[in-house]
């Protein structure tokens, strides 16, 4: 199976050749940031223009079809308009943490973004401790979105933000629990070596029942974390116009609306990661020429396809279902929920024991 | 009930009771009218259906029409009037009637009749600083009295309620209480908001998540269709009936008709009867569908309401081919109706049916079977039976809280005497009570068009009348099911071209009121799904 590293290698020692080492690792360091950047924004035009074809596929629509062919160039329209949009100042507002609260949350984001193997040999950020790293600074945007509400200076905000502290603080305890689940089963922290683990079988096949459950309920969590319906409570645009980012307009609102595609597709890569062998192909044991040929899918493939079908289930479940209360999401959460995955991680300790 | 009213009250006779039409219309003093209202709920008039304002010119007075609840179609209007014009002052109803309160204060807001012991005067679609009354009939309409206003307006001054008092030498005596106290979050949903259905302002007082009171504040699509009628001919007024409940437009517009029909005792022929009955059905269907769809995209779940939009297409289509226009179909005429059907009007019909049966049988196990919306929707807004008369709540939304409010069924108009339908009824009052309740419905309305589409009897489609309709002189009073409850029109004619006075009784307007009882206790989420379920349209308030 061809491997990225072979491509970073050859600039590694071909930047090397030409300059010394720290600049070559200065000139390194800005080209992954580029590429990530690039990457970002990329994928983020993608996914809203996907989301947009499924929600009206879903509606019997027919979604974005004027701009460029099936509309593909859309939300590259929708790009520069918001871009060209005035950042309106709202009176009474705290100015300093009203522009930070959106950096707070693209930041978030993206360093969680650069964390992911996206396939073989490519990944950004390879620390021992990779999954407490993701559940720590994907927890950042709470901080953003709180700031947001604060400093806006709108009831609307304020409520959505409570609204979103509470929501998002409940649900990321299942979603750390059912992680520790693989963390448990697999002995490690590092991403890179979980997804070298499930190289003959991935851990949803492998992990046992525990496994099946920790993936089913970090859908959920993962969902609820990325504040899309049925638990966008905090934005709920029926009760709270758009709740936290009610006052923002241009590209600060832009950034509140790639961060929260973008959570989308960073909850769907770390699910595919984790539990769906990430960039390995589909391996069965003692079917040889079967795993071969398998092999011969680029790794990238298999990481986009597995985590397109996670965020095509969370598109599904968005335009199908309504809304839950505030109290019901967290009675959700903290009465079924987090019982179910602290049960579930004992079992799977008892399964590692055993 | 006459012999009933003359026995208890010794100075009612042949000159304040008449009976017209077989309904009675009884004209009190100013002081008698709370003992007589009093005496009236007391033999089971519960169901205050309208308040009139009228400036007689030398007078100023108001109409009551009331119910009973257990028969909403024996009605009784209690009149009185005060000769006084600069402190015209009323006892309040408001203790005997609930809903009384907000009609008050519309008839406050257009006459300036002040009623003693209201404990809310102030307007109601006019701001505060509005000068003058505007349906009274020596108001000045020089935009220089009240000039457009360019600058913000303070919204402090809603939260100033008077109260009208009279004191010992009979003297007008106010007294101002304020609205919301230091510790209250008040949070303004609307006027521009996506989940008010329009132009709806509901000042929300909140304890957290918790609604402590919700204050509907009207008037931002007042258009005074009211006021613009008194100088309309009567054809022309058919326009703007469609105009005030959109999506029950052409129910309206047959409310109109038959009103002005009654008044001139002139019969329609029988094709055009049956034509507006079918066109009524669809209508509801597609208002209910609307009404099902908004409901769910309160809760969030967009796809419903498109999936409610496209259904409601295919009827719209078919008012387009017949009538021309889709929301405003403009198709009753007095004397029947404006053209004769499509030929592809009954084929079209006739594939609706089936396919609405199969999309209801869809909806059904999309939403009404989803565990969140049951989980959201059982057990939350309980509107009881007693309220529902109280605050004259028609309709679906009464209908669920189990009280037998359908006109079709109590006082069949058009061809609804000759079909068969269930009225459909719910006891428990929820809001999943009010979802399921429209659903149903639709039912039983294609159950009405399909027996009726191979039906149409041939002949004309609408009698000839005169190019002048003058109604005789005299009060009308008619009342139709609408997709929300009974719309009523008022015409008070004086033999003239353009009528006198023109009324109309919308369902909407009590069920914003009810907001304020229901809503009290419950989420935030929990109000804006309760006015989903209500389906409230606001042009309709605001007239």
């Amino acid at each position: 199976m061809w491997s990225f590293e072979k491509l970073t290698e050859w600039i590694d020692t071909s930047l090397r050749s030409c300059m010394s080492a720290d600049g070559a690792l200065l000139v390194e360091f800005v080209l992954i940031g580029i590429a990530i950047l690039v990457g970002y924004a990329l994928l983020a035009l993608f996914l809203i223009y996907a989301e947009r074809k499924i929600c009206a596929f879903f509606q019997c629509r027919l979604g974005p079809n004027r701009v460029g062919k099936w509309g593909i160039f859309q939300s590259v329209a929708d790009m520069i308009k918001i871009l060209l949009k005035e950042l309106i100042q709202i009176n009474k507002s705290d100015k300093m943490l009203f522009r930070l609260a959106s950096f707070f949350v693209i930041i978030g984001s993206v360093c969680t973004f650069g964390a992911i193997p996206f396939a073989k040999g490519l990944q950004a950020i390879d620390f021992n401790v990779g999954v407490f790293y993701i559940l720590a600074i994907s927890s950042l945007g709470v901080v953003g979105i709180l700031l947001a509400g604060w400093s806006s200076n709108s009831k609307y905000s304020m409520i959505g933000a409570m609204r979103s502290g509470a929501q998002l603080i409940s649900y990321e305890i299942s979603a750390g629990l059912s992680l520790m689940v693989i963390v448990v089963y697999s002995g490690t922290m590092q991403l890179s070596e979980i997804v070298a683990q499930q190289a003959d079988g991935w851990f949803i096949f492998k992990g046992h029942v525990p496994a099946f459950i920790a993936f089913v309920t970090y859908l959920i969590a993962g969902h609820a974390e990325t504040n899309r319906g049925p638990f966008d409570m905090a934005e709920a645009e029926s009760e709270l116009t758009a709740g936290y980012h009610t006052e923002y307009s241009g590209i600060q609102f832009g950034f509140f609306y790639l961060a929260e595609y973008l959570n989308l597709f960073i909850i769907a890569a770390v699910a595919s990661t984790m539990f769906l062998g990430g960039w390995q192909p589909l391996h069965i044991p003692g079917w040889d020429g079967f795993n071969h040929v398998m092999d011969y899918i680029p790794s990238f493939l298999w990481f986009f396809v597995k985590t397109c079908f996670c965020m095509f289930m969370a598109m599904w479940v968005r335009w199908s279902f309504p809304r839950l209360r505030i109290d019901q999401l967290l009675g959700l959460e903290w009465k079924i929920l987090m019982p179910i995955c602290l049960i579930n991680l004992i079992l799977m300790s008892v399964v590692v024991i055993l | 009930m006459k012999q009933k009213l003359t026995n208890r009250f010794g100075w009612i006779n042949e000159n304040n009771i008449v009976e017209n039409d077989g309904r009675l219309t009884v004209t009190v003093a100013p002081d008698k009218l709370t003992e007589v209202a009093a005496f009236l709920k007391e033999c089971g008039y519960d169901f205050l259906v309208d308040m009139v304002g009228m400036d007689y010119g030398d007078s100023l007075g108001v109409i009551d029409y009331v119910a009973r609840g257990a028969d909403t179609s024996d009605l009784i209007a209690l009149k009185t009037s005060v000769p006084d014009r600069e402190h015209p002052l009323i006892p309040t109803v408001s203790g005997v009637w609930r809903v009384a309160q907000i009609y008050e204060r519309e008839v406050h807001d257009y006459f300036g009749i002040r009623f003693i012991g209201n404990n809310d005067m102030r307007r109601l679609f006019l701001r505060e600083s509005w000068k003058g009354y505007p349906l009274r009939k020596d108001y000045d309409a020089d935009p220089n009295i009240n000039p457009l206003p360019l600058e913000n307006e303070p919204i402090a001054d809603m939260d100033t309620i008077p109260v009208y008092g009279i004191d010992a030498d009979g003297k007008e005596t106010v007294t101002y209480r304020p609205m919301y106290g230091d510790d209250d979050y008040v949070v303004n949903i609307g006027p521009q908001h996506p989940a008010t259905h329009g132009v709806l302002h509901l000042r929300v007082a909140l304890d957290g998540e918790i609604v402590r009171s919700v204050d509907p504040h009207f008037g931002y699509i007042h258009r005074g269709i009211e006021k613009m009628c008194e100088g309309y001919t009567y054809p022309q007024i058919l326009h703007l009936t469609d105009r005030l409940d959109y999506l029950s437009g052409i129910m309206n517009r047959h409310a109109f008709c038959l009103c002005c029909e009654k008044a001139l005792q002139m019969d329609v022929p029988e094709r055009a009867v049956v034509i507006r009955t079918i066109f009524d059905e669809l209508t509801r269907i597609a208002s209910h569908l609307i009404g099902w769809g908004s409901i769910c995209n309160d809760m969030g779940a967009i796809t419903a309401f498109m999936y409610g939009l496209r259904d409601r297409e295919k009827i719209m289509d078919i008012f387009e081919e017949t009538a021309g226009g889709r929301l405003m179909a403009a198709y009753d005429v007095i004397g029947g109706v404006a053209s004769d059907l499509h030929p592809n009007f009954r084929r079209r019909v006739k594939e609706f049916i089936p396919y609405m049966r199969k999309m209801l049988h869809e909806h059904h196990l999309l939403f009404s079977a989803n565990p969140i919306a049951t989980g959201r929707m059982k057990g939350v807004g309980h509107l009881s039976l007693e309220q529902a008369i109280a605050l004259g709540i028609t309709g679906p939304s009464g209908r669920a809280s189990g009280w037998k409010n359908d006109l079709r069924k109590a006082e069949p108009y058009a061809a609804y005497g000759k079909v068969d339908f269930d009225e459909v009824l719910r006891q428990d009052g929820m809001t999943f009570d009010r979802y399921i309740i429209r659903l149903d419905e639709i039912e039983q309305s294609l159950r009405i068009i399909e027996q009726l589409i191979d039906n149409i009897p041939e002949g004309p489609y609408a009698e000839k009348v005169k190019g002048v309709i003058k109604l005789p002189e005299g009060d009308f009073f008619q009342r139709v099911e609408n997709a929300r409850g009974q719309f009523g029109v008022h015409i008070t004619s004086r033999g003239d071209k353009t009528p006198y006075r023109v009324k109309f009784r919308s369902p909407s307007m009590v069920l914003v009121e009810a907001l304020k009882d229901v809503a009290p206790g419950g989420k935030v989420a929990d109000l804006i799904m309760l006015g989903g379920s209500f389906d409230y349209v606001i042009p309709c308030i605001d007239r």
